[in-house]
């Protein structure tokens, strides 16, 4: 490491803060899971697209197969995510966020 | 009156009336903000609906349906992966480039290593990844007006080429990001109206019962339930265990691919604020997934009501299946006349898409060769910002130029695997670098440059390895066979090589200032010290 002494800038100064870090603690216990999830469930249909096709071709009402219903849960599960993250981010990420903003640019909005 | 009149007159009607959005957008392009941001003054829906726009290419309306009209299921997981990939850009990349960048990727990539590398390699990137992904909307132009307009010639479709090139330049020069924005949103309201009104009057042919719909499907479709099957077109059987590879494969380079696209990364410093980002990238998904369900109706209505020889016939690929079902369902609704409105409207609807999504990529690639290249490296910031936006209007007026002549001498060739490789590479050098930049504190210059080339490097030469380049009938080059690549996606080997490359690049390299990383990390959660909005 070569980060060389200086005396520490304003952003050092609310990086260490408590009140961001508990911002970036929210913000990566919500998004980096969500992100595993969503892409290993995605990843499940396509291997399951690729290898299981007698399960994903069984026929649950009428011509609608597996395939098809695991194809639109994705679209569900996008959605839902979308939504969730939104109401997360509303609730618990922006208050702390508009806070710090405040707080250093010393001036409301 | 014709179809195909019809159809020109309509796309006429397009043409005019977002050319007066874009002159009257332009009156209020006054600095290097308003040129490539649209002055930050979008609110979150209308940069949703511009989202919409820009990434619903005619490969994604034309493609996917004629995919699923021709080899049923699989068109749909192409969809799938175009709509989660937003997840990506939703949670971990959206709000933060808008916090801390401003015209181009390059800024959030650059922000805390040295510029002039890491500005070169990002556009670099940039412009490949528009000008492959421009060629293929370009080409698939021509091939459009052949089969729409019946214009059969070479000459033609060459004029249909410089015809939307000329536009297309028009829109960006002129108009800037303001313009071409509204463009976007524009053609997004026609795209999802057009394709709304053809998928409702398919499913009332049905009564609404979708089972209905797919038994048709598959009965006309000649394959039978297979159809309804995945493994159609992907992974088939016969191709053994690549082509299962090579589907995981694209599904990566899909779902990673459309977080690191620079003309979808640079819609998010269109609006005021990092709320507003993540508000249009809500509606944009929105919008999207609702078009890909529409699309699959459309396909297997394609399918059961044109049936696949009659599509294969007018085109192997499929891409005139959604303008023949629009024929097909107003002829048996109401008639000859509405057959033939209804294919025009479509028609029409098709070409102002293919129009808008040329005008954003050649907004990215012109404005990341003048903010990145000539600004930052050769330049080395000492520009004015009225020169900076000279010279991104002359570059947009060059790679327009280019992509013209480009799109005419690939007429004809089978560049459809451009888009698909589009993705790979953005998902293989982009994505990485941003990711590291924005999350990794020991991120550095090397780093940023190792995964940018590597991914970008690695994912070049495999395709050229690989079967859509040599080797197979349906190859770039049929004649020559110097494949030894078994995949015609790259991603599942190129996405790890440049994550990898940045990891080992950062490394290997010293260079780090935790004084730089507080900056950027404050910065793109909080908003603190955000570029703001134009006043005007």
């Amino acid at each position: 490491m070569t980060a060389r002494q200086h005396d520490s800038s304003v952003y050092e100064e609310i990086q260490a803060s408590e009140q961001f870090q508990e911002l970036r603690r929210r913000f990566r216990a919500w998004a980096f899971p969500m992100t595993a999830a969503f892409l290993a469930w995605y990843l499940l249909y396509v291997i399951l697209s690729a290898w299981a096709r007698d399960f994903m071709g069984t026929k649950v009402i009428g011509n609608i197969n597996v395939a098809l219903i695991f194809g639109l849960l994705q679209f569900v599960s996008t959605f839902g995510i979308a939504w969730a993250y939104s109401r997360f981010a509303g609730k618990r990420l922006d208050p702390l966020a508009d806070e710090i903003r405040h707080d250093t640019e010393g001036k409301s909005e | 009156m014709s179809s195909q009149t019809l159809s020109t007159i309509l796309f006429l009607l397009f043409v005019v009336v977002t050319l007066g959005i874009t002159f009257w957008a332009s009156r209020n392009t006054k600095d290097a903000t308003d040129y490539y941001a649209g002055g930050r003054g979008f609110s979150g829906v209308q940069n949703g609906l511009a989202i919409g726009g820009d990434y619903m290419s005619a490969a994604s309306f034309l493609g996917i349906a004629g995919i699923i009209a021709l080899s049923g299921y699989d068109g749909f997981l192409y969809s799938i992966g175009f709509l989660v990939a937003w997840l990506v850009a939703l949670l971990l990349v959206a709000e933060l480039m808008r916090n801390s960048g401003k015209f181009t990727m390059a800024d959030v990539l650059a922000f805390r290593m040295s510029p002039r590398p890491v500005r070169t390699a990002a556009g670099v990137s940039t412009i490949t990844v528009s000008i492959f992904y421009l060629l293929a909307q370009m080409v698939g132009a021509g091939a459009l007006v052949g089969l729409l307009l019946g214009v059969t010639s070479p000459t033609g479709k060459a004029l249909t080429i410089v015809g939307v090139g000329v536009l297309m330049i028009v829109y960006v020069v002129i108009g800037g990001m303001k313009g071409t924005t509204w463009v976007q949103i524009v053609k997004a309201v026609l795209l999802m109206g057009g394709a709304a009104l053809i998928t409702l009057l398919v499913l009332a042919h049905y009564g609404f019962n979708l089972s209905g719909l797919l038994g048709d499907a598959a009965t006309q479709s000649g394959k039978g339930a297979e159809f309804l099957n995945p493994g159609g077109k992907y992974g088939t059987e016969a191709q053994g265990l690549a082509g299962k590879i090579d589907l995981i494969s694209l599904g990566l380079a899909l779902v990673l691919g459309t977080a690191g696209l620079p003309h979808i990364l640079i819609r998010f410093y269109t609006v005021p604020t990092a709320k507003d980002a993540r508000k249009s990238v809500l509606w944009g998904i929105g919008i999207i997934g609702v078009f890909y369900l529409l699309t699959l109706v459309l396909g297997f209505g394609a399918a059961a009501l044109v049936g696949g020889k009659a599509i294969a016939a007018q085109d192997k690929a499929g891409n005139t299946a959604a303008p023949q079902l629009a024929e097909a369902i107003g002829k048996q609704i109401f008639g000859d006349v509405g057959g033939t409105v209804l294919l025009a409207v479509i028609a029409a609807v098709a070409f102002a898409t293919i129009l808008a999504v040329v005008a954003g990529l050649t907004l990215a690639s012109s404005s990341s060769f003048a903010h990145d290249l000539y600004a930052h490296v050769f330049k080395r910031g000492n520009v004015t910002d009225k020169e900076e936006v000279l010279v991104a209007r002359i570059s947009a007026f060059v790679i327009g130029a280019i992509s013209i002549g480009l799109g005419i001498l690939a007429q004809g060739q089978n560049v459809a695997f451009l888009v698909a490789l589009a993705f790979a590479v953005a998902a293989s050098g982009n994505l990485p670098a941003i990711l590291y930049s924005l999350f990794w504190k020991r991120f550095n210059t090397a780093g940023a440059v190792s995964a940018i080339y590597g991914g970008l490097a690695s994912a070049l030469f495999l395709v050229i390895f690989s079967p859509v380049v040599s080797g197979s009938a349906t190859s770039l080059f049929p004649d020559a066979n110097f494949a030894w690549f078994p995949l015609s996606n790259p991603g599942i080997v190129s996405i790890p090589i440049g994550f990898l490359a940045g990891f080992i690049g950062a490394r290997l390299s010293k260079e780090y200032s935790a004084e730089k990383y507080a900056e950027i990390e404050v910065r793109s959660l909080t908003g603190v010290g955000m570029e703001r909005a134009s006043k005007h």
